[in-house]
Formats: structure tokens, C-alpha cells, sequence
């Protein structure tokens, strides 16, 4: 199985050095989804026979000289929130089980132009609300490391790939720490990007001031290399930013000297995992003894970024996904009266509990009475946290914690308490809430062989000092073990 | 604390939202939203008095682009997805007698 060793950047060298090809690369892919997704269901389509077709056309056009993308060959899955033409877009909800989109997200278009190959749509939290992957309509996504345990979420079914080497690289998407979190809890990289470096056009919305695509990988490297692919100008997004430093590779060096480097005291109160904390504080010295200067400060409102996000992230997600209504795409409810009845069935029957739980609330927070007091009050103590932010980053060029409080939970605990389950979010949400871009690097896993991950937050447009610390870190540590 | 949620709230927003509960979902929804009401109270405790709410955290300005159409007709592609369709367009239940 030498292929799968290969990170996606060395899988596309390879492939054009000609020791392999793109279709190999693909059935070798195939073989591990044959041998394992039985068991982990990373996966809500898995498009076999199209995925080995595109890989021997994208092979024919590298050898012809035609595609000389830098992940020419190299197979991707995608979360199945991001639109793929012709191809079953569920968000992981019944009122999408049979949607097929007539056009593609902007990143897949990207991912193809650069050579990329899809192998199908990954499951995830219904409409990627939630963080365990439980609340999917296609029954539950295993984590790799230990299959009791929830993959994390909502990108759970692409980090679990990742991890699983079901794919070579995944694309998530991270609206409260989506992407991070469950790339912790599997052992692989993920990023979420600055705000609007990445084009939300396709991506079916959930909380659009927040919502960003991003990658998960087996490497930082790869990690860089497709956030080139995807950090793309997109007049059909009206959020989206034209970037000119997108050079990321060139962030890639093993060396953090004279990096400021702060760690929020309030980050390790209690709720945080004894094993969790001293494996985040190793990789703390670990940077330190590549040059960082590492400082506890102490960054203030970290405790009011989960009721912030809840409230702006309801009402965004209420107004949302008002679209599915039966009537233009998706499910439609067998027997009603009229047309508000059939609106009304069709979404009590086609939505799970945790979008309707997420919808109510939204509506609430948004409706006369009680809009000012709610809504805008969580919009304005949202300013107060990126004010916040804003400070910190005038004195580090970085800051440094755990990306969860604990490892993966166990399949079937956090559901009985969603508030419980909120709480796990506590160290990402406030990344979204104030735009900016921040990485998960496995650090290490506790006495059950549980991954946990490194948390490196940046201030908006920094990816760079991002990628670059979680390069030097990583060739300190050592990569993920190889599969 | 926030206010007691009642019924009638509920079912408010069970208008608002499109979305028809069972008694059972009601009393779940009463129980889960005003757990998560109080929970969102604390934010009550930070005094935002002259703080603007921000709703984009960069400046956003309307973007412009000249009328042009570059989309193709997808009518065939698009009416596919659709739960109801006849003569190229969608069926909709009957709005008014």
C-alpha cells in the first residue's frame, strides 16, 4: 500500500514523476474505503465508478502536459455541504435526500482546475450543526483512532477520512470550529481561513457571517498547498477578499526565533483535561525551543463567545434555511392542505432535532420584542470580543491553547445534552466570531491513545505565521504516524 | 433569568419558523429553549452601553458588477430537483380559493 503513504504534495509529484498515476491512486484509495467504511462511514457518497474515470481523464491529461495543477491526480472528498455538480448534496439531512446540484462550489471548481480528483460527499452534523457527526441523517461517522469514540464535528466524516486514508486530503467547513475540532479529535491537520479568503459561493449556508471553507490534510504541508488551490477571488461572493499573499509554501520553514507567542490563562481553568493541557503546554515548549518567546496573558470574555455565537448563528441559520420549502428542491411532505401546511410538514419531517432546536432559537432571538435584546446585544458583545483580539494581537503574533477541552468523547454521550455539547467549542468559536484564521496541529494522544490537537490562532491575514509555526512544530514532534 | 417561555411563545415561534411541533417536541422545545435562554442571559452581564454592534467584523461595501447575463438557461436542470413540476414550471399547492 506504498501509495497511501504519500501526503497529497507527494502523491502529485509522484504522479507526474510517472512512479504513479493518478489511477492508481485512486483504486488505491477505493481499496481502503472498501476495507474500512463499512466500519468508520466516513462517507454519504462515495462515487466509485465516476471517481476512477475522472482519475484516468485528469491521468491522460498529465501525461498529454494538459494538467500540470499542483494536485493533479491527488483524490479529495468533500463535505457534503459544498455543491458538486451532478452529484447527491445531502448535508448530511433528509430534506436533501435527493438534491443534485446543477452547478459546482467555487472551491471544487478550483480543486478540479488544479487536478484534484473527487471521490464523493463525506457526512457531517445535519446542515452542520452539531460537533460530534451524530446528528446526521445517514447514522453515525466511527473516529479511526478508536471507533467508540465520535469522530468530532461537523466536518467529522472528512476529518475521519483523512485519518482513515480514505482520501488524501478533505475539504470541511468551519462556522464555530467545524473544520479544527474534529480534525483534533482524528489526528490531522485542519485550518479554517481567514474570513472571506475562501468563496462561500456553493456552500450551502448555515451561519454566513461565520461559514468558511477550509482544509483538512494529513500534513501542514499539504495543508498550504491546498489553501493555495482554494484562497481564490470570487465576484460570486459578495464577502470575498482578493488575496495577493497567497503563497503559503513559502511559509513552510522550520523556524519560529523572535515569534511572540501568548497563551491565555483563561484558556486552562477547569474543564480542561489534565492530559489535554500538559500535551498543549509540551508543544508550547516545544515552539520555545525553536526561538518562539511564549508569554501567558490574559485574554478577556472567553467565557461569553459561546452564548455570542449561539445567538448570531440561530438567528443566521433561521433565516437560512427558510429555502427548504418543498417547493423548488429537496423533500416534500406526502399528504397536507394547502400550501403553509405542506410548508410546515415538510420541515417537521424533513429537518432532525438539532437544526430544529437551532431554528426555533434563531427565529426567537430575531423576533419583535426581543431582537434588540438578544440579537443585537450578541452582535455588539461580538465587537467587544474582536476588540479583545484586536489587543492581543498588537503584542503576539500568535496565540497558543487547546483546540477542545477534552479528546473525543464517546459515541451517543453528548447528544442527551446539547448544552454540554456546546461547551466543547468554547477555545474555536470565538476564532469565527471575530474572522480570523487558526489551525489545529496533532500534539500528541491521552492514556487511550486519544488524538489531541494544538490550537494557533492568528490575527486576520496571518496564515502565514500560522502554517509556519505549525510547520516548525510539526518537524520538531515528528509527522502523524504514517498509515 | 430569562422570562418564562410559555405556550403561546412556542407556538409563536413555531409560526415564525415553519415548522409544526407534536406536544411532545413543545414541551422538549419549551424545556431546551429556555435552558438555552438562560444560558445566553449571561451576556447581560457586560455592560455594552455606546458598543455598535457588529454584524460583519471587515467593512463591507456593496459590490457592483454590470447587468450582464452569463448564465445559460438551466430550466431543465434546475426543474429536476423539484418535488412537483408541470409545463416547465413548479407545482405549488393551491395558495387562495
Amino acid at each position: 500500500m506504498e501509495r497511501l503513504q504519500y501526503s497529497a504534495v507527494e502523491l502529485a509529484k509522484a504522479i507526474k514523476e510517472g512512479k504513479t498515476t493518478a489511477v492508481e491512486a485512486m483504486q488505491a484509495v477505493l481499496e481502503r474505503i472498501e476495507r474500512f467504511e463499512s466500519e468508520y462511514h466516513c462517507y454519504v457518497t462515495i462515487d466509485k465508478e465516476g471517481a476512477l474515470a475522472r482519475a484516468g481523464q485528469v491521468q491522460r491529461e498529465i501525461e498529454a502536459g494538459s494538467c500540470t495543477g499542483k494536485l493533479a491526480g491527488v483524490p479529495v472528498a468533500i463535505k457534503d455541504n459544498i455543491c458538486t455538480e451532478g452529484m447527491l448534496t445531502t448535508c448530511s439531512s433528509r430534506i436533501l435526500s435527493d438534491f443534485i446540484p446543477t452547478y459546482s462550489a467555487k472551491v471544487v471548481e478550483e480543486l478540479e482546475k488544479a487536478g484534484a480528483v473527487i471521490i464523493g460527499k463525506t457526512n457531517m452534523d445535519e446542515f452542520a450543526m452539531g460537533s460530534t457527526t451524530e446528528t446526521s441523517a445517514y447514522g453515525v461517522t466511527r473516529n479511526p483512532a478508536d471507533p467508540e469514540h465520535v469522530p468530532g464535528g461537523s466536518s467529522g466524516g472528512s476529518a475521519a477520512a483523512v485519518a482513515a486514508g480514505e482520501c488524501f486530503f478533505a475539504l470541511g467547513s468551519d462556522t464555530g470550529g467545524s473544520i479544527r475540532q474534529p480534525a483534533s479529535y482524528c489526528g490531522v491537520v485542519g485550518m479554517k481561513p481567514t474570513y472571506g479568503t475562501v468563496s462561500r459561493y456553493g456552500l450551502i449556508a448555515y451561519g454566513s457571517s461565520l461559514d468558511q471553507i477550509g482544509p483538512i490534510t494529513r500534513n501542514v504541508e499539504d495543508c498550504a498547498a491546498v489553501l493555495e488551490v482554494l484562497a481564490v477571488k470570487d465576484e460570486k461572493d459578495s464577502t470575498s477578499i482578493g488575496r495577493e499573499d497567497t503563497d503559503f509554501s513559502e511559509a513552510l520553514i522550520n523556524d519560529v526565533s523572535g515569534m511572540k507567542i501568548g497563551i491565555p490563562r483563561d484558556y486552562f481553568t477547569e474543564g480542561v483535561d489534565p492530559q489535554v493541557k500538559e500535551a498543549v503546554l509540551g508543544a508550547a515548549k516545544v515552539l520555545e525551543s525553536k526561538g518562539a518567546v511564549i508569554e501567558e496573558f490574559d485574554l478577556p470574555l472567553v467565557d461569553y463567545a459561546i452564548p455570542t455565537y449561539y445567538t448570531i448563528a440561530a438567528a443566521e441559520a433561521s433565516s437560512n434555511l427558510e429555502r427548504f420549502d418543498g417547493i423548488k428542491y429537496g423533500y416534500r411532505t406526502e399528504q397536507f392542505e394547502g400550501l403553509h401546511n405542506m410548508y410546515k410538514k415538510t420541515r417537521s419531517e424533513g429537518f432532525g432535532a438539532e437544526v430544529k432546536r437551532r431554528i426555533m432559537l434563531g427565529s426567537f432571538v430575531l423576533s419583535s420584542g426581543y431582537y434588540d435584546a438578544y440579537y443585537l446585544k450578541a452582535l455588539r458583545v461580538k465587537a467587544m470580543i474582536k476588540k479583545a483580539f484586536d489587543e492581543a494581537f498588537a503584542r503576539y503574533d500568535l496565540i497558543l491553547g487547546p483546540v477542545a477541552p477534552t479528546t473525543a468523547p464517546r459515541l451517543g454521550e453528548s447528544l442527551q445534552d446539547p448544552l454540554k455539547m456546546y461547551l466543547s467549542d468554547i477555545y474555536t468559536i470565538a476564532v469565527n466570531l471575530a474572522g480570523l484564521p487558526a489551525i489545529s496541529v496533532p500534539c500528541g494522544k491521552d492514556d487511550k491513545g486519544l488524538p489531541i490537537g494544538l490550537h494557533l490562532i492568528a490575527d486576520c491575514f496571518e496564515e502565514k505565521k500560522l502554517l509556519r509555526a505549525a510547520f516548525t512544530y510539526e518537524q520538531s514532534a515528528g509527522k502523524g504516524e504514517r498509515l | 433569568m430569562a422570562e418564562k417561555i410559555t405556550e403561546e411563545t412556542i407556538d409563536y415561534v413555531g409560526i415564525l419558523a415553519k415548522l409544526e411541533l407534536s406536544d411532545e417536541e413543545k414541551t422538549q422545545a419549551k424545556t431546551d429553549m429556555e435552558r438555552m435562554l438562560n444560558y445566553i442571559d449571561k451576556l447581560n452581564e457586560l455592560d455594552t452601553t455606546g458598543v455598535e454592534p457588529m454584524s460583519h467584523v471587515f467593512p463591507v461595501e456593496n459590490v457592483f458588477r454590470e447587468d450582464v447575463v452569463t448564465n445559460g438557461d438551466e430550466s431543465e436542470k434546475t426543474l429536476a430537483n423539484a418535488p412537483g413540476v408541470k409545463d416547465n414550471m413548479f407545482v405549488v399547492p393551491k395558495t387562495f380559493d
